[in-house]
């Protein structure tokens, strides 16, 4: 039985984008928090910081979650993906190609959060409706482009990626 | 943000898990899917000494389908209940993608959400048109609690700080009916809670007739709550527009919402009535469409 106590940092390991990463936090360290200063990977953003507005989203274990509102300890020995692991060494990421071509941001605080929950969305549907796009969003809030541009940006990227299958 | 200082632990079995929560009492708090305890422990709204993680422990997070009953592991995610159909209980799946947002849901849970006991949450009204139990476990003794007495007050139920929710049952529907649900939320935008939600069952047998009738209101009082009175007038009738319209109106008297920023009293009751209406209207449409593809 695993036991950490309070105000005493203790290990955590995390398979974050593919890479073993460790490092000694205390129990009431939120993963939005463990990611970008434990680590020091700040592509993760924290927006609301109160569970509202899913700029924290991140992968555990294939599934999108608000890392602002999961321990970083609960994510010991889990599988972790942020911003950072969509670009391979040939460029972009299909995704965020997408999110260039449409106009898919603004001021991009967003566009990390609305990058992962649509990464798991195109693989789980891979033709998702506009309709699907928007439910699969309705998480992600977005204070400067109105959706329309994202939606766009995920649409055609789940055109693109069906018609040139990519290795990711 | 971050919480006051704890301690963690993850427990790997049931025994385990009561032990911890028998040894630390009311210092210690559950985490489930942390959706409702992280966000308040956050703001200081709660400030626990010790966290028991029940994530790693087994078989929790079940659902098994049996004759005279389903039974959900209290870990059970809403998102597994907005993607998994059970046909005997359509009112899981209609209400669950109400709940909160895609993200909240693949962490939050069912029992959870229940033992938080926020008066607007969706499962709550659900959970009680379907006239379901909660399975309460300790050290000490297990058992069986139906929801109706479960919910005491406001973010107050009947656990007792040794004891774990481990189970939801949900009663099946009688085997000679047609059974349907529907679930309706009026929300501020994607996400809110409700300011009203209506959760709507019924049973209905080859000529029509209701046998079994549930209604569940959220956000209609200081606990979840079921419309009983309302419920029982449906049973051994047809559902005829004069029927339906007298069954709305009495589950709009039900209940004692409070006027706030959300909506007036006037308003609540005003929403329930048209949801009532509309869920057994929906109810008895689907009804014929399946009785003439039967015939
Ligand atoms: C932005 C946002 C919007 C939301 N909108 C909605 C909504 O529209 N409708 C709705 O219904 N809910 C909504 N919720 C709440 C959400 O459904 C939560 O998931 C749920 O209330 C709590 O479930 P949890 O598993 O996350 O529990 P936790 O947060 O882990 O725990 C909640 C409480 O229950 C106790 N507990 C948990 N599991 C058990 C158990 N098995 N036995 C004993 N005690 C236990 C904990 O100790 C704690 O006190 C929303 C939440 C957020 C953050
Ligand atoms: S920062 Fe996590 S939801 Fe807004
Ligand atoms: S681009 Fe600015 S919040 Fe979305």
């Amino acid at each position: 039985m695993e036991h950490r106590n309070a105000n005493e940092s203790s290990l955590v390991t995390v398979v974050i984008n593919g890479e073993t990463r460790q490092a000694m936090t205390e129990p009431r360290t939120l993963l939005a928090y463990f990611i970008r200063e434990n680590l020091g990977m700040t592509g993760t953003h924290v927006g609301c910081d109160t569970t509202s507005c899913g700029a924290c989203t991140v992968l555990m274990d294939g599934v999108p979650v608000k890392s602002c509102t999961v321990l970083a300890v609960q994510a010991d020995h889990h599988a972790l993906m942020t911003v950072e692991g969509l670009e391979s060494i040939g460029g972009l990421h299909p995704l965020q190609q997408a999110f260039w071509d449409n106009h898919g941001l603004q001021c991009g605080f967003c566009t990390p959060g609305m990058l992962m929950t649509s990464t798991a969305l195109l693989r789980d549907h891979p033709e998702p409706t506009e309709t699907e796009v928007r439910h699969a969003i309705s998480g992600n809030l977005c204070r400067c482009t109105g959706y329309v541009n994202i939606v766009k940006a995920i649409v055609n990227a789940s055109q693109k990626m069906a018609s040139e299958p990519a290795e990711v | 943000m971050f919480p006051s200082a704890f301690s963690y632990v993850a427990p790997n079995t049931l025994d385990e898990t009561y032990e911890l929560l028998e040894q630390y009492g009311d210092d210690a708090k559950v985490l489930a899917g942390g959706q409702s305890l992280l966000p308040m422990m956050k703001l200081r709204l709660a400030a626990p000494g010790m966290l028991v993680d029940i994530g790693q422990v087994p078989h929790l997070a079940t659902q098994h389908e049996s004759p005279d009953a389903l039974r959900i592991g209290a870990l059970t995610r809403h998102a597994i209940l907005d993607s998994k159909q059970f046909d005997r209980y359509p009112l899981l799946s209609q209400t669950a993608p109400w709940i909160a947002d895609p993200l909240v849901r693949n962490r939050g849970t069912m029992g959870g959400s229940l033992a938080h006991a926020d008066p607007a949450a969706d499962w709550g009204a659900t959970l009680l048109a379907l006239k379901a139990s909660v399975q309460l476990a300790s050290h000490e003794r297990q058992r069986l609690v139906a929801l109706h007495d479960f919910f005491v007050d406001v973010y107050t139920t009947a656990l007792e700080p040794q004891e774990l929710l481990t189970e939801i049952i949900v009663p099946a529907p009688l085997a000679d009916s047609l059974v349907f649900g529907h679930y309706f939320k009026l929300e501020r935008k994607v996400g809110d809670f409700a300011v009203v939600g209506v959760a709507v069952t019924a049973s209905l047998t080859d000529d029509g007739t209701v046998s079994e009738a549930g209604i569940g209101l959220a956000a209609m009082g200081s606990i979840p709550l079921a419309a009983k009175k309302a419920a029982a007038l449906l049973i051994g009738h047809r559902l005829t527009p004069e029927l339906i319209k007298e069954v709305a109106q009495v589950a709009a008297q039900e209940g004692d919402p409070q006027s706030d920023r959300r909506g007036s009293e006037e308003y609540k009751r005003s929403m329930v009535r048209v949801y009532v209406q509309r869920g057994l209207a929906q109810i008895h449409q689907e009804w014929q469409v399946a009785n003439q593809s039967i015939a």
